[in-house]
């Protein structure tokens, strides 16, 4: 205090408070995207410190694939009755059934590729003109250039060599009308400070972060919790293991990983010695060396 | 990284910002890659698929370059292309790097990296020694208000580590830097390529007495460059709870630009003058006895008055200069077209939006030879120039030497929505033409 120093932590944390009221003044219609996992759990907690003692002034938006592990349904319902904020859901079965999207077929067959067009779907139902995500920049190459305030156009695509300077804490939300922003302010985070942080201010997370005994499939390295939406080649055995979530994401192609870490100091140790990226239990990613930066073209999260 | 991580030691660290420049081949990603290398902050599955991607391209070693070219693009060409951000820590620090790209054409890029630094590090190849390039980031740096700059002197293993190519390196840079408004400059000389004197230091250059990169990046004192006198607070929003418990509640939310501000200080809000005292700093946490740079808080005061977004609370004997002229260095962003003398813009400072005409185009600097070309009023992409604005509403500004925060910011292209240009505020000028120029003398 002596010296008026902020640590890195609370650095962080100012930015993100900082972003999500330029948020809340500069946009008519914003949205958080809330997806039960840790960064979106991050990031409502920060909206309710930004506005306190007022309630959130935009709505938490789940895109829901329908193949979720029901603990982070659970966790999302008290969540949003503790924090008293309004809660909207997109359904990918709805669109699904809509035809607007088909679903995928065959072993790989996920629903994460389907959740962009429930998204865009969303946004533009409800006339969403901002929409808050828990993004990080460490995440993948792709994102190390994505903007604190990220500009769609009017199709909800995002032009990477089209994107706005952002210079010192001046951030240009003014757009033309159908186009939207994606905005980030965890962009400057790791994985270390997310958990970090929610050591520090003891944030409570879905029980799936911790260790627990699962059954799951071994599939090209990544383990896949079994479920009824997950289909199984001949030759792969679910066996039980001790495992965590690292992500948290469509339960068919979110890895899990095999730990025994049951408290958040012990989390934070596995992190630590890690030798796997955070993105590295996704299969998703694993399509191709680009597969992030043209799923972002198309409007992905 | 560290199997143990040190959990109390986490909270305490602090966080650097510093950016990287340099030109197409001095290096500069492979410091950076050796650099994410060396402190243990690259994954194996990182590491795994640049492997594969030196292989498929027949790279003799592993490429470090590849960590950081992120796009397709810029693979396929070989560049990087834009402002990318890089994330490591050690024990003692956090870092962000901004990495930004060293191209004629990419001046933009620099600008918008170098905005939110507290170092740079300008890469010179040491077979090369101080070109056009080197003169233009420094000056960007300079311009910038960048208060520490680290000179690294790279691909000393291409000059066989020789303490002569060095020094003579060091002295044109010296002589050219003395124009220059930095006052901390440090230089280093490296192997990016084969980590001499980045991480650990250099068994190949026993002359040289400094530290290695890394401990100076750990080690530089930037607790004292922000501004902890002059008390700003831009309102960003007002929380009304409109809720039975808090009533009465209208809290001033905003992040703290510089000075510090505590319950029961006399404070003045502008545009209206109004004179209050703040009740209490509030946060989800209960009040803090104090609000400082960068801190996010809500001021709640004790007299209602009317503030909104865009408004100033500052202190009546410390308040900003109000005024509709501005004098700024202005940096053009936009590709498609030029600065319009006489052209309108939507101007963005702190968290106030206005309009604003050009009312004059003073002179251009030639970033290379840092001239003033005088009677050009032609600005273009890239190009940096010394403007006078004039706003519809009335501006509460700093000169930018004294305060970035308030001393900042941008033009908005009103039909594209784009970000047009960045701006230096400079000194009032109340006689013309008198006062020295910005980042640079000549």
């Amino acid at each position: 205090m002596l010296n008026y120093t902020l640590t890195h932590l609370e650095q962080l944390e100012n930015e993100a408070i900082f972003i999500m009221r330029e948020v809340a003044a500069q946009f008519q219609k914003p949205a958080l995207l809330f997806s039960g996992g840790k960064d979106s759990i991050v990031m409502a907690y920060l909206a309710r410190k930004a506005f306190h003692p007022a309630n959130i002034p935009f709505p938490l938006v789940h895109i829901d694939t329908g193949h979720n592990f029901p603990e982070t349904i659970e966790f999302r319902d008290k969540l949003v009755g503790e924090y008293q904020a309004r809660l909207l859901v997109g359904s990918v079965e709805e669109s699904i059934k809509k035809g607007r999207v088909r679903e995928e077929t065959g072993i790989n067959a996920s629903r994460n590729g389907l959740q962009t067009t429930t998204l865009l779907d969303t946004l533009e139902e409800h006339q969403f003109d901002a929409a808050l995500g828990g993004g990080r920049r460490d995440e993948e190459k792709a994102r190390a250039k994505e903007r604190f305030f990220s500009h769609r156009d009017d199709f909800g695509q995002w032009d990477p060599k089209n994107q706005r300077p952002e210079l010192w804490n001046i951030f240009n939300g003014r757009k033309h009308f159908g186009e939207h922003f994606r905005v980030f302010p965890l962009s400057n985070w790791t994985e270390m400070d997310v958990w970090q942080y929610i050591l520090k201010e003891n944030i409570p997370l879905p029980s799936i972060y911790f260790s627990h005994t699962r059954e799951v499939i071994d599939r090209n390295g990544v383990l896949l919790a079994t479920s009824p939406y997950l289909e199984l080649a001949s030759d792969e055995k679910p066996e039980e293991k001790v495992v965590r979530c690292r992500t948290v994401g469509d339960m068919t192609c979110t890895g899990v990983v095999e730990s025994t870490a049951s408290t958040l100091e012990e989390i934070i140790q596995e992190v630590a010695a890690a030798r796997v990226t955070e993105r590295g239990g996704r299969a998703d990613d694993k399509r191709s060396e680009t597969a992030m930066e043209d799923r972002k073209k198309a409007g992905y999260f | 990284m560290n199997a143990e991580i040190d959990t109390t030691n986490y909270l305490n660290m602090d966080l650097l910002r510093f950016t990287t420049a340099g030109s197409v081949d001095d290096g500069k990603s492979t410091l950076i890659g050796r650099l994410l290398y060396d402190s243990k902050s690259i994954f194996e599955d990182n590491l795994e698929a640049i492997e594969k991607s030196s292989r498929e391209r027949g790279d003799e070693n592993v490429n470090l370059a590849l960590l950081t070219d992120g796009l397709r693009a810029e693979r396929e060409q070989g560049i990087t292309i834009d402002v990318a951000y890089r994330y490591f820590a050690t024990p003692k620090r956090k870092f962000i790097i901004a990495d930004t790209p060293g191209h004629i054409q990419y001046t933009r890029n620099m600008v918008t990296g170098a905005s939110t630094a507290d170092l740079a590090i300008i890469l010179i190849d040491a077979r090369k020694g101080v070109i056009e390039q080197t003169r233009r980031h420094s000056f960007i740096a300079s311009l910038l208000q960048i208060k520490h700059l680290v000179v690294c002197v790279n691909k000393m293993d291409l000059v066989e580590y020789k303490q002569e190519v060095f020094d003579q390196i060091v002295e044109d840079y010296q002589a050219f830097a003395s124009r220059l408004n930095i006052s901390d400059i440090k230089f280093i000389p490296i192997s990016a390529l084969h980590g001499d004197n980045v991480v650990d230091r250099s068994e190949k250059m026993d002359w040289f007495q400094g530290s290695p990169l890394l401990y100076t990046l750990e080690t530089t004192y930037i607790g004292s460059d922000h501004n902890h006198v002059d008390a700003r607070f831009p309102v960003q929003w007002v929380i009304r709870p409109h809720s039975d418990e808090h009533h009465d509640f209208r809290g001033f939310a905003g992040r703290v630009a510089s000075g510090v501000f505590k319950p029961g200080d006399e404070v003045v809000a502008l545009p209206s003058g109004i004179v209050s005292r703040i009740k209490s700093i509030h946060t989800l946490e209960g009040g803090v006895t104090e609000a400082y740079s960068p801190m996010s808080v809500a001021i709640t005061l004790e007299d209602e008055i009317d503030i909104s977004r865009g408004d100033i609370i500052a202190k009546p004997d410390n308040q900003p200069e109000n005024t509709r002229n501005v004098e700024i260095m202005l940096c053009w962003f936009d590709d498609k077209k030029k600065l319009q003398p006489r052209g309108k813009y939507i101007l963005r400072h702190n968290t106030r939006e206005t309009q604003c005409i050009v009312e004059e185009v003073r002179y251009k600097v030639d970033i290379n030879t840092l001239h003033k070309v005088e009677n050009d009023a032609d600005i273009g992409l890239n190009e940096i120039g010394r403007v006078v604005l004039r706003s519809q509403q009335s501006l509460f500004i700093d000169p930018y030497m004294k305060n970035r925060e308030t001393g900042s910011l941008i033009l908005i292209d009103e039909q594209t929505n784009n970000t047009v240009a960045a701006g230096i505020i400079l000194e009032p000028l109340h006689d013309n033409r008198a006062q020295p120029d910005p980042g640079f003398s000549i």
